[in-house]
């Protein structure tokens, strides 16, 4: 012992054909704090994190644990040396409870190879009220909340006793009240002596909960500080090497004609029998941001699908630039001017082990400039738009136009998502979580496409979980709860507070009631 | 940006072509010892038999006649091959290709001794006849969601069920294999008699006389190459490709960019169905075998097409290579000594080497490791050599 580090990266170089994604960087976690660790999307927080985990082995630079060199090849080894992971993507088995999660892979058994269940409850539920991890052992993890799921992940890591504990992005997914259940849950484990690495982009949240930040640049290590010492502007110039501005620039709203026009539509749920959206009627003009806020999972994912039609509708009528698009097809809607930024990139999005040129013309491969009549490919063509949209919209990758899309950084997917997306030029743009999972520069960036698409006369229908963006971004909001809309509100005149209960349930105008 | 120039072993598809000669090679080896462990006396010689297929002769005239005879083959495993491969690529696994194939032989069969077509009908009968079996399992994927594994596996036993009764209205009276294909059965006066019709036998384009008057060689072969040239094309340059092969990837992207997903499969199983289809006019056309109505298992020809398609890597290209190496290890078989080792033992090996190919991406990942080894250590190399 005498180390008062509990894991060491020293000087870690990490290479890729035609990129340093580690150069020279050093993260020193001590013994019962909380680390973030803050970067752009493609600083190489993910790279490092995968030598921590032996997926990599760096060039150059050494791993101590506990003072003591180690090497690890695999992430076996990983786990051997107490270091547990949070995945941003959570790595559970859908079909299986919450406790066969917890114990997979370290299943208590009897002599005879029967599963001793009840003893590994009665560790999951100690472990549970331990630390204030609230959840149910025998539910599905189809069925419960993306909180409960990450609780789940959590315990897994407590099951193991691992010691080191990284949290890769963990807010990303939550609502505002799981996240301030999880900086409770964070600074618990800290007070029995873990230690923890949070991965993070989210300034407001590493100010809040933890004790250093180290920062990495486009590969490099630009400096560890102490939280206390700093602001969050600070922060931000050390991540962008800019100062940010954290407010959204935009001029006054002037709606024109109706654009979408929503007249109480209904969308079955595939995983009860109540609708997942329930008579809900609104219009979006063309000029004015309409931002759907609430929860998530309270039917804002199943609305989308019935406008865009992923879903059919169950009742209800749409409503195009006058035109009836009720029993549309996706092309067809696609085709009267309906752009969509999904909520799920990797499912929706994009078509990962496609190049990104492939991915660029996703929405418009079938027209004259990409493709011929008899059906052949245009491929100097795609080659050129694609370049154009990458030199427009700033998209970072390893080959240009050539590189497969699954190896690129999220923030550039999304940005990739996003310039096919408004390139089409739509007469609708639908975004749902367009900033999900992205730094301050590229949020900063999207937030002013958006905006730009707005001031062109655009309709945008903008659905957010993030509290800042919702209040910044949107003209007018519309609180959606349990699947139906239950107050409309002016972003200029509203506050957080009123906000979250109409998000929670509490309130709800009276002229919306169900007539 | 900057492109550097990938080291010819860092090319995926130079890695494939190594991982699959290691298949290959590993293959014959474990072969090798199980023959061994069987009798030891002959492993040798046997596994040079297999490798040595028509070489076994010594005439060159006799050796160049039983190429020819292996080329033959080579068309329909190929078009079995690429059946598969193309369903794959839409990530489909058209286990139900030696269906298809059954499908095409009895079409054209039938076509062409009980109606006395020509050549060219009864292959577009072959075509139709196998994509229409394919895209019944399709149907019932794309609107039922039944699992297409199951529907092809089902499918196969109907379809051969189906064509040994479809087929016994052509059999010679007194054997159970149909009549030679050109020959064409009518009824004269009530009594079924055949008359000749030639035309039902592909042309052979001159090519017989390449392989020694081999009159079994003809147009097939080089059909079946040019085919697997335009399932290239087709999934790798065109819109129809471009749709397929993103179902394939990611089915959730193609809907919601407004791909029929439906429809995209019921054409890929019809398409890979019609080229299973084809696969068995190319070989019944030449007049090479007749149909036993009394066959009660499904020809192999359809299932070597799996492992021909993993074995080429998946690549249309790769296919024809792959497709004439089984083939061969498969007519080299024959050549066993007969008193010490049953000829399915080609089969075994086959089925060896391709169930190693499910070890490529292994080979790949270690190739790679290695390489990266060696380039780290070269840099390092390299850094020491400055500092000194």
């Amino acid at each position: 012992m005498g180390s008062e580090y509990a894991i060491e990266m020293l000087n870690i170089t990490k290479r890729f054909p035609g990129i340093i994604a580690n150069d020279n960087i050093t993260l020193q976690l001590r013994k019962g704090e909380i680390h973030a660790l803050l970067g752009e999307n493609g600083a190489g927080k993910s790279t490092l994190m995968s030598v921590l985990f032996g997926l990599y082995q760096p060039e150059e630079g050494v791993i101590k644990k506990d003072g003591q060199v180690v090497k690890i090849n695999d992430p076996n080894d990983a786990n051997a040396l107490g270091i547990g992971m949070v995945h941003q993507h959570f790595k559970l088995v859908e079909c299986f409870t919450v406790l066969d999660n917890i114990i997979l892979g370290v299943e208590p058994t009897s002599k005879f190879g029967l599963l001793k269940k009840d003893e590994a409850r009665r560790r999951v539920v100690e472990l549970s009220e331990r630390y204030g991890l609230q959840v149910d052992p025998d539910a599905k993890i189809s069925d419960i909340t993306v909180g409960m799921q990450q609780r789940t992940e959590i315990l897994k890591m407590l099951y193991r006793d691992n010691e080191i504990l990284i949290f890769d992005e963990p807010t990303a997914v939550l609502t505002p009240q799981e996240i301030d259940e999880l900086m409770q849950i964070m600074r618990n484990l800290r007070a029995e002596g873990k230690s923890i690495l949070f991965i993070s982009h989210k300034l407001a949240e590493i100010m809040a909960v933890a004790d250093r930040c180290s920062v990495l640049r486009k590969g490099k290590y630009i400096g560890t500080v102490n939280t206390a010492d700093v602001t969050m502007e600070d922060l931000s110039a050390m991540m962008v090497g800019r100062n940010v501005n954290f407010h959204v620039e935009k001029k006054e709203c002037h709606p024109g004609d109706v654009i979408l026009h929503v007249d109480n539509i209904s969308v079955a749920s595939r995983t009860h029998h109540k609708d997942a959206v329930h008579r809900v009627s609104f219009d979006v003009h063309a000029g004015e941001i309409v931002c759907i806020a609430g929860i998530d999972g309270n039917g804002q994912t199943e609305l989308v699908y019935g406008i865009t039609g992923l879903e059919p509708l169950k009742e209800g009528k749409l409503e195009l630039q006058g035109k009836d698009i009720t029993k549309a097809s996706i092309r067809e809607r696609s085709l009267s001017g309906m752009s969509h930024i999904p909520e799920d990139r990797h499912k929706h999005g994009l078509v990962l082990d496609f190049t990104l040129e492939d991915d660029m013309i996703l929405q418009r491969y079938f027209e004259k400039a990409f493709s011929s009549v008899i059906g052949f490919m245009k491929r100097p063509n795609i080659r050129k738009y694609s370049e154009k949209l990458i030199d427009q919209y700033d998209i970072r990758s390893g080959q240009g136009s050539a590189t497969t899309v699954r190896s690129m950084s999220g923030g550039n997917q999304q940005k990739a998502i996003i310039a096919r997306e408004i390139d089409k030029d739509p007469v609708l743009l639908v975004a749902v979580q367009p900033t999900r999972g992205l730094d301050v520069g590229a949020i900063e960036y999207i937030h002013r496409q958006i905006v730009a698409q707005r001031d062109a006369g655009k309709a945008v229908l903008l659905v957010s979980l993030e509290m800042d963006e919702v209040l910044d971004v949107s003209d007018r909001i519309l609180v959606m709860y349990e699947g139906e809309i239950v107050g409309e509100l002016d972003p200029k005149k509203t506050t957080p507070e009123e906000m979250g209960l109409y998000m929670a349930g509490a309130k709800r105008d009276s002229e919306r009631k169900e007539d | 940006m900057q492109k550097e120039r990938t080291p010819l072993l860092r090319k995926p598809s130079v890695q494939t072509l190594l991982a699959s000669l290691v298949c290959i090679l590993l293959g014959l080896l474990i072969g090798y010892i199980a023959l061994l462990i069987i009798n030891p006396a002959g492993a040798g010689q046997a596994i040079i038999a297999i490798v040595k297929n028509f070489w076994t002769y010594s005439k060159p005239a006799t050796q160049i006649k039983n190429l020819g005879m292996t080329l033959v083959k080579t068309a329909p495993l190929l078009m079995c091959s690429l059946s598969v491969l193309f369903a794959y690529k839409v990530g489909l696994f058209n286990i139900g290709a030696a269906g298809q194939y059954v499908a095409g032989a009895g079409a054209c069969i039938y076509c062409a001794i009980g109606l006395g077509w020509g050549w060219l009908p009864c292959m577009i009968a072959s075509i139709l006849a196998g994509a229409l079996v394919g895209s019944i399992s399709g149907i019932l994927k794309a609107y039922r969601n039944v699992n297409e594994v199951i529907s092809c596996i089902m499918l196969n036993w109907i379809t051969l069920y189906l064509v040994n009764t479809l087929l016994a209205n052509v059999k010679e009276p007194t054997s159970n294999y149909t009549y030679v294909i050109s020959r064409h059965l009518v009824m004269v006066d009530g009594t079924a008699t055949t008359v000749a019709n030639p035309g039902a036998i592909m042309p052979s384009l001159g090519l017989e006389n390449l392989f020694n008057n081999n009159k079994y060689v003809g147009l097939a072969l080089p059909l079946a190459v040019l085919l697997a040239i335009a399932v290239w094309v087709l999934l790798n340059k065109t819109r129809l490709g471009y749709e397929l092969r993103a179902t394939g990837l990611n089915k959730n992207a193609a809907k919601y960019c407004g791909m029929q997903d439906r429809k995209n499969i019921v054409l890929t199983m019809a398409i890979a169905g019609g080229l299973a289809g084809i696969g068995a006019a190319m070989l019944y056309l030449t007049g090479l075998q007749q149909w036993s109505v009394t066959q009660s298992s499904v020809p192999s020809m359809g299932f070597n097409g799996i492992a021909a398609a993993f074995l080429g890597g998946l690549n249309p290209i790769g296919t024809i290579f792959s497709s004439l190496f089984i083939q061969h290890i498969t007519d080299g078989g024959s050549f066993l000594d007969m008193r010490v080792y049953s000829a399915e033992i080609s089969d075994f090996i086959s089925s060896l080497i391709i169930y190693l190919c499910g070890f490529v991406l292994f080979f790949k990942t270690t190739l790679n490791k290695s390489l990266d080894r060696r380039e780290e250590k070269a840099i390092r190399m390299a850094k020491g050599g400055k500092a000194s």
